[in-house]
């Protein structure tokens, strides 16, 4: 019986310290390497802006969030942000469509390198940059409110007579739920609906979709949707769970590009797990296992040291070692396959 | 003479313009800008030499330039014996280790090239082999940290010149690239630029955390310097001599002798700092003067021509018997070679070495946007992009002010968005550089000075 206990609280150790966190944080980074596919897959560059785009739709849903606090319309336990996405959703949008019309879009016309785009990404990445510090400047900003736990871990306790104890907090539980019904749907949309099949197509083969009377501008815009979709949700997601800094926004970049990269560039599926592959990967690694094997090893075995593989200071690193893993071995990621 | 008239044109500009902030702001400060312009036309001629000879795109310029840095501290700092005696032995044991490590992965891919569980074997090894390094070093580095943390807690360098540490530093930056180079330079152009990317941040995020090494995020500060030191001149008589001559009729003017001699004390203050800006001045332009002859001469010989081919139709090259791979990764490491020099040139600069702001918006993105902005391939065209986009990455904070207070003269001082705007006017620069690189890249995709073949007719 002690043994169960035992092997219980080692379970949960680990649930509340690393299978919770990873997952939430690779929702967050999948919706991300979505949006980096995407965009790869369909308009064939890669996006030196991801990060900065979803800090810009991010912004608006934090300003808006203060707005609608001063003004005291609240959904009760649930985050004001929830309420406020969809229209920074549509103000992300908006400006996509904006930047596509006046800066992507002569590139694309002209037919040039997808290193050239990937360039002029970078002068995307610029002037969104400035706009968001401009606007709601470089600061450290908690917008969450609401109810904050779901399970307390003294609660839990209580609940199970266990040492340990499970917290879940309710961003975990929100980027969960919406990460499912926004990817669910996204993959949907690709696979069922007439317009998603056009975008696989034109993806697939772009001469071959123009002949067969894919509209080319209608297959950009409804991308540059789905994008400006996906970058909000995952930035506010984000936003929600740690908390809005744009500078910590443009690095979420790189564990974005490497989750994208890992699960195969231009493939959607790919990016979702990729995102979890890079998540628990940064977390398992720097987690410090020491109290997971007090619980299971007999006394006279017990660590003295923290069984920590890396410090957590090389979060970022572990992913991006992957990455190189990966680069080296399977260029064409992990999950390679269909494309999008 | 027609032919240079844009580059004349440009340059000059650039230096009306530095000489401009030298009499509206201060020489002082028209120095600094100056020698970060050369630092940044280094790094840029490196990007230069990788992007517009090869069409390699390197993100990793950051790395490189940390590395270089890093190279400063561990030849030219003073070693700390006490450090050396507590964990010397440890590090040096589990570099062994880290040696024996790959020479025993490189032996199995050799040895075992088609043998069935030729990965397990190297799994294995790989994970034994880190258990087992982290076990030797992990006394050493708490060791070495120990040693008085707050002033040293690292292993120190050599003690040798700085000016050799320069050397050092493109060392560095070519052993990174051969590295970095064999694992990435066969991907995709746009899988280049995130690989080098992530690369880049991995060697900075190991330099900002093993503090054993150069101390991390605590930085190492009061690096030695090629150049005399302001303290010391202020002090020596000949300096004094010489600042008096200059300004003697300023001097003749007063009067009493105290405010004579405090009027010189002033000027001799002002003229140290401005005399060891001009020597730096003098060491960066030797440099940038080498590395243009250099490169030049590269670029126009065989080989540059060679580059210039396998650049433009890469199989249409190798049809005709040359090893791109083989080119692709010497220019890859030339390049970041020459960034390296310049991250230990500015380090030097500096007097200090912060791994903290090591950071891809400033030391990656920027200087590609100087590269674009410049013209690609072209040497002339490198150096003016690194000179025009630091002048405005500096100077941006001061226009957009200007600006903004021309801008909203009519509002009240104490209006929201006035006092808004003015607080983020430092961020304008973000727009400026973005919005430049946007419209360069449109309407003038070849850069300020494009490229030019000298094709001669038969």
């Amino acid at each position: 019986m002690e043994d169960n206990l035992e092997l219980l609280n080692a379970v949960i150790l680990l649930l509340n310290y690393t299978v919770i966190p990873a997952i939430t944080y690779g929702s967050q980074l999948a919706l991300g390497a979505i949006f980096v596919t995407l965009i790869y897959g369909v308009l064939r560059f890669a996006n030196f802006a991801t990060g900065d785009m979803m800090s810009f739709g991010t912004m608006f849903a934090v300003l808006l969030t203060y707005y609608f606090q001063s003004v005291g319309i609240g959904i009760g336990f649930l985050p004001t942000a929830l309420l406020t996405l969809p229209l920074a959703i549509l103000a992300m949008i908006l400006y996509m469509l904006f930047i596509d019309k006046f800066v992507f879009k002569y590139y694309r016309i002209s037919k040039s390198a997808p290193v050239q785009l990937a360039m002029v990404s970078v002068g995307v990445m610029f002037v969104t940059q400035a706009i968001i510090r401009i606007i709601i400047g470089p600061f450290d900003r908690r917008f969450m409110d609401g109810e904050k736990f779901i399970l307390k871990a003294s609660e839990f306790k209580e609940m199970t007579g266990l040492s340990e104890g499970l917290t879940i907090k309710s961003t975990q539980a929100i980027t969960l739920v919406v990460t499912i019904i926004l990817v669910s749907t996204l993959f949907w949309f690709l696979n069922k609906t007439k317009t998603g099949t056009s975008m696989r197509a034109y993806s697939d083969n772009e001469d071959l979709a123009l002949l067969s009377g894919i509209d080319p501008k209608k297959v950009v815009m409804i991308t540059w949707i789905i994008a400006g979709f996906l970058a909000t949700v995952g930035g506010v997601l984000y936003g929600l769970d740690k908390s809005y800094k744009p500078f910590v926004y443009f690095n979420n970049m790189l564990p974005i590009f490497a989750a994208a990269i890992v699960g195969g560039i231009g493939n959607p599926y790919g990016a979702f797990l990729g995102g979890y592959v890079i998540a628990f990967a940064e977390i398992l690694v720097t987690y410090a296992y020491k109290k997971f094997f007090i619980y299971l090893l007999p006394e006279f075995l017990e660590p003295d040291s923290l069984v920590q593989l890396l410090s957590t200071d090389y979060k970022f690193a572990v992913s991006f070692s992957i990455l190189v893993i990966v680069l080296l071995f399977r260029p064409s990621g992990i999950f390679e396959g269909k494309k999008i | 003479m027609r032919k240079y008239f844009n580059i004349i044109a440009a340059y000059s500009i650039m230096l009306f313009l530095i000489i401009m902030v030298g009499i509206f702001q201060s020489w002082s400060i028209a120095l600094s800008i100056l020698n970060y312009c050369l630092i940044s036309a280094v790094m840029t001629m490196g990007a230069n030499i990788q992007w517009g000879y090869a069409g390699l795109i390197n993100f990793g310029i950051m790395g490189y330039t940390a590395l270089g840095g890093l190279a400063v501290v561990l030849v030219s700092v003073a070693p700390v014996p006490e450090a050396w005696s507590a964990g010397g032995l440890n590090i040096i044991g589990s570099l062994i280790l880290i040696i024996s490590l790959v020479l025993i992965v490189r032996f199995i891919l050799k040895k075992y090239k088609n043998h069935k569980y030729k990965n397990y074997f190297i799994t294995f090894s790989i994970i034994f082999g880190v258990i087992l390094i982290r076990f030797v070093a992990f006394p050493g580095i708490e060791a070495i940290e120990a040693v008085n943390p707050a002033k040293t807690g690292f292993l120190g360098g050599l003690g040798m010149p700085v000016l050799f540490s320069w050397i050092i530093g493109a060392f560095f930056a070519a052993g990174l690239a051969f590295i970095v180079g064999k694992i990435a330079l066969g991907l995709r152009a746009d899988y280049l630029a995130i690989a080098t990317l992530l690369i880049a941040e991995i060697v900075v995020s190991i330099i900002k955390h093993e503090d054993w090494l150069a101390r991390g995020v605590k930085n190492v500060i009061g690096l030695k310097r090629p150049v005399p030191y302001e303290i010391d001149l202020q002090t020596s008589p000949w300096f004094i001599n010489l600042v008096e001559k200059l300004h003697q009729g300023k001097l003749n003017l007063l009067s009493s002798v105290s405010d004579k001699k405090d009027m010189l004390n002033q000027l001799v203050i002002d003229a140290s700092s401005v005399y060891v800006k001009l020597c730096m001045t003098g060491l960066f332009l030797t440099v940038v003067i080498i590395l243009l002859i250099l490169t030049q001469k590269a670029l126009y010989s065989p080989w540059g021509r060679k580059m210039r081919a396998i650049r433009d139709n890469e199989e249409a090259a190798g049809a005709m018997g040359k090893n791109v791979v083989k080119e692709h990764l010497l220019i890859f490491i030339l390049g970041s070679a020459i960034v390296g020099l310049a991250g230990a040139m500015m380090v030097t600069n500096d007097g200090l070495f912060t791994p903290g702001s090591y950071r891809p918006m400033r030391y990656t993105f920027v200087i590609w946007v100087m590269v674009i902005v410049g013209g690609t391939g072209n040497n002339f065209g490198a150096i003016l992009g690194g000179f025009v986009v630091w002048f405005l990455w500096v100077e941006a904070g001061p226009i957009a002010l200007y600006l903004i207070n021309f801008f909203t003269t009519h509002l009240d001082e104490t209006n929201a968005l006035k006092v808004h705007l003015i607080e983020s006017a430092p961020y304008f620069r973000f727009l400026m550089i973005g919005v430049g690189l946007l419209v360069i890249m449109r309407y003038r995709p070849k850069g300020l000075i494009p490229e030019k073949i000298n094709v001669k007719k038969i």
